[in-house]
């Protein structure tokens, strides 16, 4: 962003203040929509605002905003991610097949996990840079061969259980705590994960990375190491995957079926946090802010009394119109 | 002018109250004259919604009738037992005695832990027959068009008799009679066609019978004006369909109060989401019905976490649901749809191939698990989804292949 942007900022200085407003519609607008959506839930269900709740609203939405943070990574390097989903739900039947309810097992395992989760990002991101494999094509077929090979391994019925500290950090959290009795665990992982994307897109990688999405030509002339950066951001979603799935399998114990449709809903909430895709701009603290959003919706809908089943058609609805409004907000711009 | 910033703060904190404030009153009047309304109506009406389009009233009488009917055939070989059997004669199908029988089998599909066991009970009772020469499974991987398409191929490779379950009962009933025009004893089983040209439909009681049994379960352990949280898998599916309309007939005639009818989608987060959400909005639930078992030990979680206990729940034959329910000592019932019915259509596609007679309607008996039986089901050393009720605890490979 260095090179690419600064260049572009200094113009001219009506663009300048153009560009300011530009972004505080992009990513305001979400915040907007986020406390709108939270105080409308807050009328239906007065409780919602309470200590409690809201943290176990907050607990359920950790795997999705984790998910969002690693799309997140791709989607601004100008890639998709589409292997999240089937990722999870490997992470999950691989820990309930070598966990067994072996508690000794628990952690090496965990560990075991999150270099899966990393493994499959490196091979998603090396073959789309490498082989110049497009990214969707490449995650496409890595959800096909992930959810194949689970379906192979465990004949459509997982195997083994979950021990009781796995179920812990999706589960439980820290007891005790005067005004808000038990604080999750998956809250403190999605709070540490949030702070170290902010910090991490704030240091040189961040701005690696931006640069890359909005013009990988020019960034690549200014001395980025365009193809490295963007195997990291695979990577980095592989990991967050890894430990959406943990936090998930945690959270429900074992299922085939836990990943399932993720990957469009961790994109979902990327780009309707005002994230561009194709890359190079938006921010992640919006993108989460669009994952607390999707998950806000999905409660809303259900204090609404309108059935799980129109989520995927709320989804799709959401996904044109942030896309819409962003090339629409956008069009003056390139 | 310093104070300008917090002054400015100030006034931007109390337009938020404000509009908070104003948002809340207005919207809180509108919601509490609705709450009131649906409240009152309760009392006199279900919120079980509108009854289901797939609803037949004889169907269901029927079945509930059969629950109570003593079925004929062997008790320890409820796979070979049939409920008011009318039988017909198969003598026009006598193959060679000598055996070497092709027997072809068009599968929906093995996509799902209930079709996984059953399936493989189903290989296993191939083994039991000597005169089975060549077993052929097709799987049409939950396609009505790679189904119709598997039975045409089939039904031309000279099998000696052939097994559909239908992954769809309408589409897949062309494909069905085109079979039966080749002269080839057909054999269905689970979900049925819309034709009477197969020799034999082999089915349990069905869907309302299961729907009912949970249902008349949760009448007798939840206190009358008691919450009862509904939860199925989907909308629109016909097996799934009769077992909830089933139940809402029961409910209706209940002095329950149907707090919500949600669709899980099979995923046991969502379940756990659901039955969270619920026991907030409502202070407590009484009672859950669920139209399948799979997520029911998720369902039962979302209590423990809450730190309340677990109310009476109805679940399936899933080894996890009845060893939770043993050993946290719930208020608990399964009915069950037995995997046991894959032995039959090997057992009958025997029986016509050596021309004996077997019934056009063959309904196995479809029991429920309670409180006094629990025990004779559980088993520690299968998986989390074995269904309890699969018939193959004497087959000579058990467990193998099932673990």
């Amino acid at each position: 962003m260095s090179a690419a942007t600064s260049g572009f900022e200094t113009g001219a200085g009506g663009s300048r203040a153009r560009r300011l407003a530009g972004s505080l519609l992009s990513t305001g607008t979400i915040f907007l929509v986020l406390f709108v959506l939270l105080a409308w839930i807050a009328v239906l269900n007065p409780n919602f605002l309470e200590p409690g709740p809201f943290l176990a609203y907050l607990k359920r939405a950790a795997p999705l905003v984790i998910l969002a943070i690693g799309s997140y990574f791709v989607i601004v390097s100008g890639g998709f991610d589409l292997s999240v989903g089937s990722i999870v739900t490997v992470v999950v039947v691989v820990a309930a097949r070598l966990i067994d309810d072996e508690p000794s097992r628990t952690w090496p395992v965990v560990a075991l996990l999150l270099g899966i989760g990393a493994g499959v990002g490196l091979v998603n991101g090396l073959v789309s840079t490498v082989l110049r494999v497009p990214s969707f094509i490449t995650t496409l077929g890595m959800l096909l061969i992930l959810e194949g090979a689970v379906f192979l391994w465990t004949d459509g019925a997982p195997r083994g259980a979950l021990s009781e500290e796995f179920r812990s950090i999706g589960r439980q959290g820290i007891e005790g705590i005067p005004l808000i009795d038990e604080l999750p665990w998956s809250v403190l992982v999605l709070l540490a994960l949030g702070a170290a994307a902010v910090v991490l897109m704030r240091a040189d990688y961040g701005r690696r990375l931006m640069a890359t999405g909005d013009n990988d030509r020019a960034a690549r002339l200014s001395g980025v190491q365009v193809d490295r950066v963007r195997v990291i951001a695979f990577v980095l979603s592989g990991t967050c995957a890894a430990i959406a799935g943990i936090l998930l399998g945690g959270f429900a114990g074992v299922s085939a079926q836990v990943g399932s449709g993720l990957e469009f809903e961790a994109i979902t909430a990327v780009v309707l946090g005002g994230v561009v895709l194709g890359g190079g701009r938006g921010s992640v603290v919006a993108a989460m802010a669009g994952a607390l959003t999707l998950e806000a919706l999905f409660t809303w809908l259900n204090l609404q009394g309108i059935s799980g089943a129109l989520e995927d058609t709320v989804q799709g609805v959401i996904i044109i119109a942030a896309v819409a409004f962003a090339s629409y907000r956008l069009r003056g711009t390139r | 002018m310093t104070w300008t910033r917090p002054v400015g703060l100030f006034a931007l904190l109390a337009c938020a109250f404000v509009i908070g404030a104003c948002g809340t009153d207005d919207s809180e009047d509108g919601g509490g004259g609705d709450q009131a309304a649906t409240e009152s109506e309760s009392n006199t009406q279900s919120n079980t919604g509108e009854q289901s389009e797939f609803f037949v009233q004889a169907d269901f009488e029927r079945q509930l009738a059969q629950r109570d009917a003593e079925p004929e055939g062997p008790a320890d070989k409820p796979w070979e037992q049939a409920i008011e059997p009318e039988m017909v004669d198969t003598s026009e199908y006598k193959a060679d005695s000598n055996g070497n029988w092709n027997v072809c089998f068009s599968n929906a599909a093995v996509d799902n832990p209930w079709r996984q066991v059953g399936f493989k009970t189903m290989q296993e009772e191939v083994k039991l027959h000597s005169e089975i020469g060549n077993f052929r499974a097709v799987d049409a991987e939950a396609s009505d068009d790679k189904q119709i398409s598997d039975i045409e191929s089939l039904a031309g490779r000279n099998c000696d008799a052939l097994i559909v379950s239908p992954n769809t009962t309408a589409t897949l009933t062309p494909a069905v009679e085109a079979a039966c025009e080749e002269g080839v004893p057909v054999i269905v089983f689970d979900r049925g066609v819309n034709t009477d040209c197969p020799v034999t439909f082999i089915h349990p009681i069905g869907g309302y019978a299961f729907g009912a049994d949970a249902a008349e379960f949760l009448v007798d352990n939840v206190d009358s004006g008691g919450k009862v949280l509904a939860l199925r898998i989907l909308p629109g599916v016909d097996v799934l369909e009769t077992r909830w309309s089933a139940a809402k007939e029961i409910f209706d005639d209940s002095d329950l109060n149907v707090v919500g009818v949600e669709f899980t989608e099979g995923d046991a987060a969502n379940t756990k989401s659901i039955v969270s959400d619920f026991i907030q909005r409502e202070g407590e639930l009484n009672g859950i019905w669920m139209d399948a078992g799979a997520t029911a030990v998720a369902a039962s979680e979302a209590f423990e976490d809450a730190g309340v206990e677990v109310p009476p729940i109805t679940g399936e034959d899933q080894q996890d649901f009845l060893q939770k329910w043993d050993e946290e000592g719930w208020t608990a019932m399964a009915p069950t749809y037995p995997t046991y019915q894959w032995r039959t259509p090997i057992i009958a596609a025997v029986k016509i191939l050596k021309g004996e007679e077997v019934p056009k309607e063959w309904v196995l008996p479809q029991p429920k698990i309670e409180q006094d039986t629990l025990a004779d089901y559980l088993q520690p050393d299968m998986p989390p989804l074995h269904y309890a009720l699969c018939g193959c605890e004497d087959m000579p490979g058990f467990p193998g292949p099932w673990q």
